[in-house]
């Protein structure tokens, strides 16, 4: 590089030999350190001894000449070889090179990123609320015409949701009985009370972890392959193709997924309850000195029928909220792969996040109304 | 079977004679999305037994417009009748008796990724009809080799190859003897052979069985071989640029706007004389 500073209005910058990725920093740093320092009216930069050049090379250039316009001054490239001509018929030099082609941080401010999340939040509200109306149009249409149902999908998915969760739901139910009844037992042996494990483990399990545990399993087995299925089918335009032959894709597609659901997570919940029940019996008879006929017999005392009850809806609640949920993801799911990718981590997010609030809702729901 | 039959591709697909009955009237149609307009008061008829291509830029709104003509969206002002009915007003038992008479060939095929071909193929017929199942299965055997297909009932999509994925699909899109089969950019994903032969088949079931053939297509060795006549679209003007016979439009149109896509189409390679002749 060399520069020429007979006159000081304008400027010539020569460029020799080869330009590529290796030394485009530094060749990049010196020329803004050239035509930033003085003052002239207009540069020129010189190509004529250019060996190669590269892309690199050229967005120094371009980078260059937009920081020269951006202060007001004029720019002129000249002596271009044909290799740099080759590579300038690609691009748009104009628009790469206009003063407000940098690009500029967008400070987005908080309130409006907060609006836009609020704004957000109600749009995905209103869709989930228009998709729970139209999934129980559906439900209802399919009950009053039952040979409509496809059945054989049904027991697909009930296979895969209940049968296959067995392991996992029966070795983390077994292990959270485990931890309960540990940390009871610490805690009421102080007070020599060690037979009432049995009772607060009992009912955690029956009433609430155990449908929750459950249900959030399922929703991350379960809620999230049926995102999955069905955004690939809307990307896929399979979704679109069932539309155009007839048949009701909330119908075809979320009917027989969220009727699994609804007829496996009861089957799932007690079995979970037994294990959690299991756990606590392991723990207290192991060191609460308990015997296992004396803790059982605490827990059937201390164990309603609508207690059960109470889990078993719970549960069903929230089955039927994985499933719509996983489902809705689905169908929302446009235009490419990645979208399928953000459904479901959504639909197992989203079902995770109104369990909790469903719960809150029951849980306060149950303790005003339900035993009365 | 399909050699025996083979249509051999000419320089263009000559339209059949005589006057022929509107099947498809399309009428003032406007499509927004949100604030963007992307078609502005669309008008334009397809008769029935020609094959009619829509042609235009990417992002003109050709896949938008196509699924109007399918009933998936609804239009902000205008209407489409298939055969005399309006298919942006139908709901319920009235659409599914337009939708019985149009068959779709979607871009990336659209087969049930979890059925197999079989399956896929029938289940309209299954949802429709009485049939027993020993019929279905000459039904579903008839249509395959239709686009000359064998063996492959029992596979599942995934297992096909992409020209056999776009036959399956064709032959599903038939399986109802729909009258109006809708296409969309039919050649895509296929190498230039794959896709003349594709465009055989559709000529072969527009003259054996009448059907007209609807294409969105920017294949332009597909469109003159295949389309009677052909509309283009614009982004800029939102609406239909020109209207006639693809050669037409090739050699004759003034609009720069015409001249432009078909000389963009050159540029890329693609020339509508030496494609037919040409080595992959
Ligand atoms: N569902 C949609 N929501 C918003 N904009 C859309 C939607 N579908 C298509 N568009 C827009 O409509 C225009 C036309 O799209 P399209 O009909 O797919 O074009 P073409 O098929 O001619 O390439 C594009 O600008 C596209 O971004
Ligand atoms: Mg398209």
């Amino acid at each position: 590089m060399s520069l020429d500073d007979s006159h000081l209005p304008e400027r010539t910058i020569s460029l020799a030999g080869r330009l590529s990725l290796t030394d485009a920093t530094t060749l990049h740093e010196d020329l803004l350190n050239g035509v930033t320092s003085d003052a002239f009216e207009s540069l020129k930069l010189n190509l004529s001894g250019i060996e190669y050049f590269d892309s690199s090379a050229m967005a120094v250039v371009f980078d260059i000449e937009r920081t020269t316009k951006a202060a007001g001054k004029k720019f002129e490239l000249t002596g271009l070889t044909e290799a740099v001509k080759g590579l300038l018929t690609l691009v748009d030099r104009e628009k790469l090179t206009a003063p407000s082609a940098a690009k500029k941080p967008k400070p987005e401010r908080i309130l409006a990123q907060l609006g836009g999340g609020a704004l957000s939040f109600l749009a995905d509200t209103k869709a989930f609320i228009v998709f729970v109306g139209d999934a129980a149009g559906a439900m209802a249409g399919s009950f009053v015409n039952p040979r409509s149902i496809r059945w054989r999908d049904t027991l697909f998915y009930a296979e895969r949701a209940g049968a296959d969760a067995l392991p996992l739901v029966g070795l983390v139910s077994l292990l959270l009985g485990l931890i309960l009844g540990f940390q009871a037992l610490m805690q009421l042996k102080q007070f020599g009370a060690n037979i009432y494990a049995a009772d607060l483990v009992g009912l955690s399990v029956v009433c609430e972890l155990g449908p929750l545990m459950t249900c959030i399993l399922v929703a991350g087995r379960s809620g999230s392959a049926f995102a999955a299925e069905i955004g690939t089918m809307k990307v896929n335009e399979e979704v679109d193709a069932l539309v155009t032959m007839g048949f009701d894709p909330v119908r075809f597609l979320a009917v027989p997924r969220m009727l699994a659901l609804t007829l496996v997570v009861p089957v799932l919940i007690v079995y979970s309850g037994f294990l959690g029940l299991l756990g606590g019996l392991i723990v207290g008879v192991g060191m609460g000195d308990l015997t296992v006929s004396g803790y059982l017999l605490e827990s059937q005392k201390t164990i309603q029928l609508w207690d059960i009850g109470q889990g078993l809806i719970k549960g069903e609640t929230y089955a039927v909220v994985v499933g719509l949920v996983g489902c809705m993801r689905g169908f929302q799911a446009r235009g490419s792969a990645a979208s399928v990718g953000q459904s479901t981590t959504s639909a197992v997010v989203t079902a995770i996040f109104l369990i909790i609030i469903v719960d809150a809702v029951l849980t306060l729901m149950f303790q005003y109304f339900g035993r009365g | 079977m399909a050699e025996a039959t083979e249509t051999k591709i000419s320089a263009t697909n000559t339209a059949p004679a005589g006057k022929r009955p509107v099947i498809v009237q399309v009428r003032d149609l406007v499509v927004r999305y949100g604030e963007a307009t992307i078609l502005d008061s669309v008008s334009f008829e397809i008769y029935q037994g020609e094959i009619f291509a829509i042609l235009g830029g990417s992002g003109c709104g050709k896949s938008t417009l196509l699924r109007q003509l399918m009933g998936l969206e609804k239009p902000a002002a205008g209407n489409v009748l298939i055969d005399g009915d309006d298919i942006t007003a139908a709901e319920g038992d009235e659409q599914e008796k337009i939708l019985r008479k149009i068959g779709i060939l979607f871009q990336s095929g659209a087969l049930f990724g979890s059925m197999t071909v079989a399956e896929n193929i029938s289940l309209r017929l299954l949802e429709y009809s009485d049939l027993p199942q020993a019929m279905i299965d000459v039904i579903i055997r008839m249509k395959l080799s239709m686009v000359g297909l064998d063996n492959v009932e029992d596979e599942m999509p995934s297992e096909l190859s992409g020209g056999m994925k776009k036959r399956a699909a064709l032959a599903r899109a038939m399986a109802m003897d729909p009258r109006i089969l809708f296409c969309d950019e039919p050649s895509s994903g296929l190498d230039p052979i794959g896709a003349a032969e594709l465009d055989n088949l559709l000529i072969q079931l527009n003259r054996s069985l009448g059907v007209t053939i609807v294409v969105v297509t920017h294949d332009l060795a597909s469109i003159s071989a295949v389309a009677h006549r052909a509309i283009m679209l614009d982004k800029s003007v939102k609406n239909i640029i020109a209207e006639g016979k693809p050669l037409d439009l090739k050699e004759h149109s003034d609009n720069p706007l015409v001249k432009n896509f078909f000389n963009r189409m050159a540029e890329s390679g693609v020339n509508l004389k030496t494609k037919s002749g040409k080595e992959k």
